[in-house]
């Protein structure tokens, strides 16, 4: 079986999800296109050697509907004969989208392969695109849907954290990621967004409020106390009945921040590589997806994490950082109590609470992120991972060469 | 021509369709209505001469829906057979649907009443005009008897009305009267009464349109529907999330109704009806509905009108009603018998308590006046009705008197003689009791054959039943009178012969006793709780009992040993109230502190402390075995119940069970969820549970051989 190697990686920085935000005016198209083709210069590739562009987008309808991924292609000034598909799997999606390059690369039918993704949350609102389980009433009454951030603060209550809890988190996660920028450990990954005249956009993540303190936190409102009310609290406690109330912590404080973003990794062979003058920066071992008990939603990330931990015969003593997608605060914590985790190995240079989660694009910033940092540290390994909506989680574990 | 309606074409072409019922105070939807209002239909359309035709009623009612007693035969006919079950289901739906679309323009002339299948009647009309007759309601009731409006109500109301709209009077089975229902433009008019069928002819012979809006091209749902329309979304996950909490998975309706509007509304009316009536199908073959409609309907219909009262005995009309005891329960009583037109006598030992007694009234009645639902000086005539006193002589020529003191047998002993001393020979005297004995109590007593308890639910004012307890020796006429005063104050009487604690507090003391039980057990308590409410107990075991107070339940477990002397055997639940007041101090609600902490700033939450005083089990039981045992032991005891005369009929065990301490109603009380279950396998899971819990399961001989024997309940409710 081939291996698949990372050769490189690209990310926007994200903006603010809000008609106020820089990236607002930048179409998805555009955006993605901007990360296509500094994978391309950056690298001085031949795309007539891609064999597919990958993309994750979770909301795709409208401007990022219609496989935004050939489009995208198309639109960069990749050779035609460059294809493109678009995939969902919720938050995870940018991951899943290198972990499916990786897998066509293992394959043995692809040699170069991009894996990404994108979401502009300031034009595609979440939900836009509806879905059935959320809207469909027998659907979502049979199967107990309750929206996510009921999961989180589920998470909370059951598994012992508190708003202190949490909030602190959040604070730390503020400060590592505003540390990690000052000192430019992102720099090399972040490409600057142009606009048409060639003129930088946005240069930085837009979503961060470094220097919060725990004081700030404290007079936000729990965000889910009213959906709780109206009846999803009643929902997730027939399904978890052993939980007498559940105690809303989560703010948009402590919660991942809605951004505009997207994310490439280049996958490929280490031929393509030798072929194409081109480095590889670390292998993709392993990876795996799971489905967790939907209701509660959030649980994925430990049992995806040890899925694709057995399939590579690796164990957690043998992965150096970990990198989980901060889509609440609760989930890390969570993971943390799972694996037995101390803050210091997990998510050190901070996470979506600090930057923001474009939805269908982290899961490949993640996996860059923590890539850079392993080279920065010197390290070897690390396990990425994301939370993903309706109860699933999808992990890959890097290591460099 | 016809039997139910009359046909009469006059020279313009207009054809009145009269709809009436012989033998029938109200016009329901009897399979020969149905059959003959086809035929109408059929033969205004076949007629060219016939230019459209009104359809009205012959009573002061429109027509008042299914007629339940045939619902429950149809339940029965078609358990077994899905495909005819649908056949059936959609035959009145098509005939509605053949009468919008058979070319011919027909007017509905809603002089009174129409629910459910009246009102699906006048939606499948072209025009609807409803009199403004203040007795008239319209409405789609259907919910409440665990089904949903079958006849395209699920389809058409939203298309007239938009779905924010329409939901809510399907999901709750809200009424409107005719002029909201104008507002809302369910009817197109709502006209003086007596106009309504001049105004459905004047719309027949000027412009009239056989075509409905949802038939025309480009119809659109107002306000939006479907799975793409931002607000259509947003009302039905809203709208699940809000039905989720309230029907906890167990009444399966509400969510048909969701379902058959968001599919329904999406597809053309045909297809949109074939799609309800799958949905309507399954609830009748559900056993939620048909546990309804026997228990809170025919059944409760049957109690309200005292079918088992004996024809002898001539009726009491309660005129002058005694009450002894001005507490809350005293004072409850009095409220809903002035309500009834009763002079009411509140004598307490102090003539402030007994004022105070009468304030509860007061209170109560300024509230409705606030509401709008009664004018100024009705209340006040009520409240005029009700006389504050200290003293027995004012008892004098009470029909009733109904003694409500504190349970203590020395006391209602006194109370009774001093009572008696006024009273008439003729008159009752009956005990609000709900421990002590009624044969005990009648030994005070100088007539024990006049001698009843009237056991009332607390607030008396909310709690539709009264247990009627038959002492040894009370008679018959005074059984038959007691019904007739409980009857009197709109209650729902159940006759129970004399044991302890009677029927409902004997067997809901098994649902705590169970509670807490598990508590001892180390079963987390916050699962005991919510798996008892998710499986539709109003409160879980142990809120209930801080409710009633730990303290007052030790009391009467002392009380009982005292009574009983060595024939005592303690229930499973004493060892924790003995604990919780004795040793910790934590008597219950009223005391501030019980299994619950009761903050002043903040909700009641369990103690934090349980988790010392019985540390959780490593093992938790899943809610559902939770849920059985709470469930099961209440059954099992109300088929003790049964077994030893307690109660004389299964329905009375049922409507005890619901309305008396709110026995989940989607299983039709306590014993129809037995049958619903299947008796053979209710006796093998309690032969289990008892394996497992304690010989407390263990169902008794009786109860065996009927399972052996497989005999329902109820001969219409069984699973074979």
């Amino acid at each position: 079986m081939p291996e698949a190697y990372i050769y490189d990686h690209v990310r926007s920085p994200r903006g603010k999800g809000r008609p106020n935000g820089a990236l607002h005016e930048v179409t998805p198209i555009e955006l993605t296109t901007q990360v296509l083709q500094a994978l391309r210069d950056r690298n001085e590739l031949d795309t007539r050697l891609l064999d597919d562009v990958v993309l994750g987008c979770v909301t795709p309808v409208g401007e990022q509907g219609a496989n935004i991924a050939r489009v995208a292609a198309i639109n960069a000034g990749y050779a035609q004969n460059v294809p493109g598909k678009q995939l969902n799997r919720f938050c995870a999606s940018g991951l899943e989208a290198v972990n499916t390059a990786a897998a066509q690369v293992m394959s043995g039918m692809s040699d170069l392969v991009i894996g990404g993704g994108v979401e502009c949350m300031s034009r595609v609102p979440m939900g836009a695109d509806g879905g059935a389980w959320a809207t469909d009433p027998w659907v979502a009454y049979h199967t107990y849907f309750a929206p996510q951030g009921i999961g989180a603060d589920l998470i909370a209550t059951k598994y012992g954290f508190s708003r202190e809890d949490v909030d602190a988190y959040a604070v730390e996660s503020q400060r590592r990621a505003a540390h990690a920028w000052k000192k430019g450990w992102f720099k090399h990954s972040v490409m600057p967004v142009k606009d048409s005249l060639g003129m930088t956009v946005l240069d930085h993540d837009e979503h961060m409020r470094p220097g919060t303190t725990m004081d700030d936190l404290a007079t936000l409102k729990p965000a889910f106390v009213m959906p709780g009310e109206i009846g999803f609290d009643s929902v997730a406690l027939q399904r978890y009945p052993e939980v007498e109330r559940i105690n809303h912590v989560h703010t948009g404080g402590n919660s991942s921040g809605i951004v505009d973003g997207a994310a490439g990794v280049l996958v490929g062979t280490k031929k393509i590589g030798r072929k194409l003058g081109i480095k590889p920066r670390a292998r993709i071992v392993g990876f795996a997806s799971i489905g967790s008990e939907p209701t509660i939603m959030l649980t994925g990330p430990a049992p995806s994490a040890q899925k694709a931990l057995k399939r590579c015969r690796m164990s957690k003593k043998d992965i150096d950082l970990f990198e989980l997608n901060e889509a609440f605060a609760s989930v890390v914590l969570r993971f943390m109590q799972q694996l037995d985790l101390s803050h210091d190995q997990i998510n050190v240079n901070g996470g979506a609470i600090a930057m923001g989660h474009p939805l269908g694009a982290t899961g490949a910033m993640v996996l860059g992120t923590v890539l850079d940092e392993l080279e920065r540290r010197d390290r070897a390994t690390a396990l990425v991972n994301l939370c993903v909506g309706a109860g699933m989680g999808t992990a890959t574990i890097i290591e460099r060469i | 021509m016809f039997e139910t309606i009359d046909y009469q074409k006059d020279a313009e072409g207009i054809v009145t369709l009269t709809i009436d019922l012989k033998d029938r105070s109200m016009n329901v939807l009897t399979p020969q209505f149905v059959s003959e209002l086809s035929q109408a239909i059929e033969q205004v359309a076949a007629d060219d001469a016939v230019k459209g035709a009104i359809i009205t009623s012959g009573k002061d009612s429109f027509v008042a829906g299914a007629d339940l007693k045939g619902l429950d035969a149809l339940f029965v006919a078609v358990k077994d057979d899905v495909a005819e079950a649908f056949d059936k289901v959609r035959s009145f739906s098509l005939i509605l649907r053949r009468m919008e679309t058979c070319g011919k323009p027909f007017a509905a002339a809603i002089n009174g009443t129409a629910l459910g299948g009246g009102l699906e009647i006048a939606l499948a009309c072209h025009y609807r005009v409803a009199a403004d007759n203040p007795k008239a309601v319209l409405g789609l009731p259907e919910v409440q008897v665990g089904l949903l409006p079958g006849a395209g109500g699920t389809q058409r109301l939203p298309r007239l009305i938009g779905l924010e709209a329409s939901l809510p009077l399907m999901l709750q089975g809200k009424h409107v009267a005719p002029a909201k229902a104008a507002e809302l433009g369910i009817v197109h008019k709502c006209v003086p009464a007596g106009e309504e069928v001049a105004a459905a002819r004047a719309w027949l012979t000027a412009s009239p349109d056989a075509e409905q809006p949802w038939d025309k091209k480009g119809f659109k749902v107002p306000g939006g529907a479907g799975a793409m329309h931002p607000k259509a979304v947003q009302t039905f996950m809203v709208g699940t999330a809000m039905l989720a909490k309230e029907a906890r998975h167990n009444y399966p309706a509400p969510i048909s109704i969701m379902a058959s509007v968001f599919e329904g509304t999406i597809v053309p009316m045909d297809t949109a009806l074939k799609i309800e009536a799958r949905y309507f199908t399954k609830l009748l073959l559900d056993p939620v509905s048909h546990n309804m409609v026997r228990t809170l309907f025919v059944n409760k219909q049957k109690a309200d009108k005292l079918a088992y009262r004996s024809a002898d005995v001539p009726r009491l009309e309660v005129r002058k009603l005694g009450i002894l005891g001005a507490g809350m329960m005293g004072a409850g009583i009095a409220y809903v018998s002035a309500m009834a037109g009763q002079q009411v006598v509140l004598l307490d030992t102090d003539q402030a308590a007994a004022e105070k007694g009468k304030g509860y009234s007061e209170g109560l009645l300024k509230k409705v006046v606030e509401r709008g639902k009664m004018a100024q000086s009705k209340a006040a005539d009520i409240l005029a009705r009700i006389h504050p006193t200290v003293s027995y002589d004012e008892l004098e020529g009470c029909d009733l008197v109904i003694e409500a003191v504190f349970e203590n047998r020395e006391i209602k002993a006194d109370v009774t003689a001093k009572a008696e001393s006024q009273l008439g020979e003729q008159a009752i005297f009956a005990s609000n009791t709900s421990t002590l004995p009624i044969s005990g109590l009648a030994q005070a007593s100088r007539r024990p054959e006049r001698f009843i308890g009237l056991h009332f639910f607390s607030p008396v004012d909310k709690m539709p039943l009264v247990e009627v307890i038959v002492g040894e020796k009370t008679s018959e006429a005074t059984i038959a009178q007691a019904l007739d005063y409980v009857a009197a104050i709109r209650k729902t009487p159940i006759v129970v012969n004399d044991s302890r604690g009677f029927y409902t507090s004997r067997v809901f003391g098994t649902y705590t006793n169970e509670g807490a039980a598990m508590l001892a057990e180390g079963v987390n308590p916050a699962l005991i709780e919510n798996a008892a409410k998710f499986a539709g107990m109003p409160v879980g075991p142990l809120a209930v009992t801080d409710e009633v107070t730990l303290d007052l339940a030790w009391k009467v477990a002392v009380q009982t040993r005292k009574d009983m002397g060595e024939k005592y055997e303690p229930s499973v639940g004493e060892p924790v109230i003995r604990k919780f007041v004795e040793e910790l101090d934590r008597k219950g609600k009223r005391f501030g502190k019980g299994f619950y902490d009761y903050p002043a700033d903040a909700p009641k939450h369990l103690w934090p402390g349980l988790a010392e005083v019985y540390p959780h089990a490593e093992k938790q039981p899943d809610a559902d075995e939770v849920a059985q045992r709470l469930l099961y032991i209440q059954a099992l005891e109300t088929a003790r119940c049964l077994e030893e005369g307690v109660i004389s009929r299964a329905e009375d065990g049922d409507i005890g069970s619901i309305f008396g301490w709110g026995f989940p109603p989607y299983t039709g009380g306590t014993l129809s969820f037995i049958d619903t279950i299947g008796i053979r396998k209710f006796v093998k899971e309690c032969e289990r549970l008892a394996r497992r819990h304690g010989k407390r399961f263990r169902p008794s001989k009786w109860l065996k051989d009927r399972a052996k024997r497989g005999e329902p309940f109820h001969a219409s409710g069984a699973k074979s």
